[in-house]
């Protein structure tokens, strides 16, 4: 009794950061980036280039929070780059033939809804593992995308197409829907019964279906979800330049999954938050320009990135094995 | 005599909480040592600093009198002491003998493995085990878990261990099974080798032990011969307090028929169940692992429905198809295995707890957290589980702790039919005390509870009558006054054939 006295004495504090660890290790990352690199070269901390950084890779944040439900439903999508390939060219070639403004912006949407949708009942009705039927629409998104274009670029989209560019105070949009998205996404997540239900499935779909739930619908509703977040992304993606590269954007997907990974949410399913994978998107970014104003090459970047996930994992693991040693007595 | 093994004043902490204060234990060759104690006195940390796992903070091992430093596993297996784990450390894939060579395989002349050798020498241990009938060649994880335990005590043997470190080896173990592996155990210690012996199976200790060690707390409470102990004096050690009565079911008025079972039929495994449960009851149900009773459960509670016969419930019949119908009839299901079925192990106390119940603490969709928390914390006190608090994760909890996460999950759904499958396997005594003092209180408040159990007191204790199972069919029913051991366990014993036969104790 000794023991659960000790613990007991534990701080608030403390218990915020054993819910919360690898959110805060993320913003304490991003921090301490600003400040040396702002130490270094302080134009990195000029307005414009903040702006830049946030809005030019809030698409990824937005594709990350769906790919950190996914995960925490106990699968994977190693598709969603495709996917938001797809999605973008549908965007722009509908903007480009005289469709109604909204069209352009919602039919994107609602296919990546329906895609992902039979993509999850795949998985959840077949039984099929989830890394075997996203790598097959990996290459079917892929190269039916290279098929059907060409690969040529879209251009002269109406002026009126690119929501990525507007402002609003000063501030471009895509920053909006990331902020937007994650806190909403976040809330969902801690008082929606369906997110819930999402986390006792990823952690234990026995347990979960013995208690009335129902892991093969939630496993939908997690990839329906997921492609409605692709959908946002692609959008954003397809209106933040005048030209829309019919191409998949390479190692997007990998992007995207490192993300939700390093933000906090466990491999395994059962845990994580999509506040972190949003942090972890906006450090990626922040690490991207930094090594411009570092000066150095950009070809550096997969590297740290490698890097930053191993670290992650093994501070992940520490923090584990600490609670495991406290929680065990 | 001389100890093979002796630890004085050892100590040991984790994150500065002391788990073993001043332990002092030895074994001696040729004899059986038991050691118990309540889950988490610190019994699997002393194995594990004998084992090379951990290290002590203080105090000093002694192997044959000589003072060593184990840096690790492989430095105390040289000093020849040796672990069958609780939880069978193979390689599923690997053969019997690859398994049993692992890391020592004898080689040839140019460094080969000698694979003639390497599976005339696995004969020859198995032989040694009187396991004549495992085939060398076999993958072990073909294997049932005895098998695979007589392959981990063949692989401490090749090893040439004096000392073997035997951790819960019958908890996964049929009747049967448990036998053999108790006329193994002496046919080593007759060869001289030194046993420790960690079991929660009083009958087991009795049987077996020479001496006694007990912790608590990760304190030494004493160590002596088995002669100089009885049951009760040793459960008092071990809890600290005085246990009167272990299966404390009190007697209740069995009120109306809750639930009837009318020639239920699950394909072949359960067949043509017929049975009543009333309230206020507890209807024991014994049987052989592989007799269909967990099968049973299942079909009730609509994981697998049935595909024949009757499910009554207050006397109308009900179709029942998922396990959301079972709940919504206010039938709860504590399920046999606590990690696949019953908890979400990542999740809080309070997240496991509410899952049950998740509409009626949400209102629009959205969880009401502050409904959720009470919930918790009611149950936590309501039964006892010691956690820091409603968010704790469940899986840092103790099995007897979960498990009462699990029936507070359950009970949250206010059911009138429990479903109990071995509610207390792998808890220690004090908890499984606890629990069932709460089925008694739970019966007493007019639930009806069918409760499956592989241990003869328990069902025979907590049990108003004892239905017994063999190959998917009744085959017995006794009053509370029938149920002897020697009458139930006769009619469990008749299907002992059939379920050694198909080798299914996995």
């Amino acid at each position: 009794m000794a023991i659960a006295g000790a613990i007991n004495r534990r701080s608030a504090a403390s218990r915020l950061v054993e819910a919360y660890g690898q959110e805060f290790v993320v913003l304490g990352a991003i921090i301490a980036l600003f400040m040396i690199v702002g130490a270094v070269n302080p134009r990195f901390l000029n307005d414009n280039n903040l702006v830049n950084i946030f809005s030019g890779n809030a698409y990824i944040a937005v594709a990350a929070i769906g790919m950190s439900l996914v995960i925490i439903s106990g699968h994977i999508d190693v598709s969603v780059g495709s996917l938001i390939g797809v999605l973008a060219t549908i965007a722009g070639t509908l903007a480009v033939q005289g469709y109604p403004i909204w069209v352009a912006w919602t039919v994107p949407v609602l296919v990546g809804i329906v895609i992902n949708a039979l993509v999850g009942a795949l998985i959840a009705y077949f039984r099929i593992p989830s890394i075997v039927v996203t790598l097959g629409m990996l290459s079917i998104l892929k190269g039916g995308l290279i098929s059907v274009t060409g690969g040529t670029w879209i251009t002269n989209m109406p002026p009126e197409f690119f929501i990525a560019q507007a402002r609003l105070f000063g501030i471009p949009a895509p920053v909006y829907f990331m902020v937007v998205l994650t806190i909403l996404m976040a809330l969902w997540m801690r008082y929606a019964s369906l997110g819930r239900a999402i986390y006792a499935v990823g952690g234990n779909p026995e347990a979960a279906r013995a208690a009335g739930l129902y892991p093969e619908r939630t496993c939908v509703l997690a990839f329906a979800m997921h492609g409605f977040f692709a959908g946002i992304a692609a959008l954003l993606f397809a209106t933040q330049l005048q030209v829309i590269q019919s191409t998949v954007p390479p190692n997007l997907e990998l992007t995207v999954i490192t993300a939700a990974v390093i933000g906090g949410v466990s491999i395994l399913g059962g845990t994580g938050t999509v506040i972190g994978s949003t942090l972890a998107a906006i450090l990626f970014a922040c690490i991207s320009s930094a090594l411009v104003f570092l000066n150095v090459s950009a070809y550096w970047l997969r590297a740290v990135l490698g890097l930053l996930i191993l670290a992650t994992v093994l501070a992940d693991m520490a923090r584990r094995r600490r609670h495991r040693a406290a929680g065990r007595l | 005599m001389t100890s093979l093994v002796e630890l004085r004043g050892i100590s040991k902490s984790f994150a500065s909480v002391r788990v073993l204060q001043d332990i002092s234990f030895d074994v001696r060759a040729g004899e059986v040592h038991a050691l118990l104690g309540e889950n988490g006195a610190g019994k699997s940390t002393l194995i594990k600093i004998m084992a090379g796992v951990h290290r002590a903070d203080e105090g000093e091992i002694r192997v044959n009198g000589e003072l060593v430093h184990f840096a690790s596993p492989r430095a105390s297996a040289a000093s020849g002491i040796a672990v069958v784990h609780q939880e069978l450390l193979l390689f599923p894939d690997l053969s019997v003998a690859e398994n049993i060579f692992m890391g020592h395989a004898p080689r040839t002349g140019w460094g080969a493995l000698d694979w003639p050798q390497m599976r005339e020498r696995a004969r020859d241990l198995l032989d040694r085990l009187q396991s004549h009938h495992i085939d060398v060649d076999a993958h072990v994880g073909s294997l049932s878990v005895a098998n695979r335990q007589r392959v981990e005590i063949a692989r401490a043997l090749s090893q040439d261990a004096r000392v073997l470190i035997m951790d819960e080896p019958t908890a996964s173990l049929v009747e049967e099974d448990v036998q053999q592996l108790l006329s193994i155990v002496r046919l080593l210690r007759d060869k001289g080798v030194g046993i420790v012996y960690v079991s929660h199976k009083l009958p087991e200790v009795f049987a077996l032990a020479d001496r006694v060690t007990v912790l608590r707390d990760g304190a030494l409470v004493g160590t002596a011969p088995i002669g100089e102990l009885d049951e009760r004096r040793l459960v008092s050690m071990m809890v600290g307090r005085p246990i009167d009565q272990l299966f404390p079911k009190q007697a209740t008025k069995i009120g109306a028929p809750l639930l009837e079972l009318r020639s239920l039929s699950f394909n072949s495994v359960v067949r043509d169940i017929s049975l009543t449960l009333h309230a206020g009851e507890i209807l024991g149900i014994a049987g052989l692992i592989g007799s269909g009773r967990t099968e049973l459960a299942l079909t009730v509670f609509g994981i697998t429905p049935a595909t024949s016969g009757q499910i009554l419930i207050d006397n109308q019949a009900m179709r029942i198809d998922s396990p959301q119908q079972a709940r919504d009839l206010g039938i709860a299901y504590v399920p046999e295995d606590r990690g696949l079925q019953g908890l979400v192990r990542p999740q809080s106390i309070a997240e496991n707890i509410s899952l049950t119940v998740l509409k009626s603490l949400a209102t629009g969709g959205l969880i009401d957290h502050r409904k959720e928390e009470t919930l918790a914390r009611e149950s936590i006190a309501k039964f006892g589980v010691r956690a820091r608090g409603p968010r704790q994760i469940v899986q840092q909890l103790s099995g007897g702790n979960q498990q009462k996460v699990v029936l507070a999950k359950w009970l949250a759904t206010e059911p009138r039919i429990l479903i109990m499958d071995e509610p207390t396997r792998g808890i220690d005594v004090g908890a499984k005390s606890e629990i069932h003092a709460l089925m008694s209180a739970l019966a007493a408040r007019g639930l009806g509870i069918l409760m499956i159990s592989s241990e003869l007191p328990e069902v025979l204790g907590m049990s108003d009558r004892v239905l017994v199972m063999k190959n998917g069919t009744l085959v017995g029913e006794f009053d509370r006054a029938q149920a002897t051991a020697e009458a139930v366990g006769a009619a469990m014993t008749l299907a002992n054939a059939a379920a050694n036969s198909s080798g299914e104790a996995a």
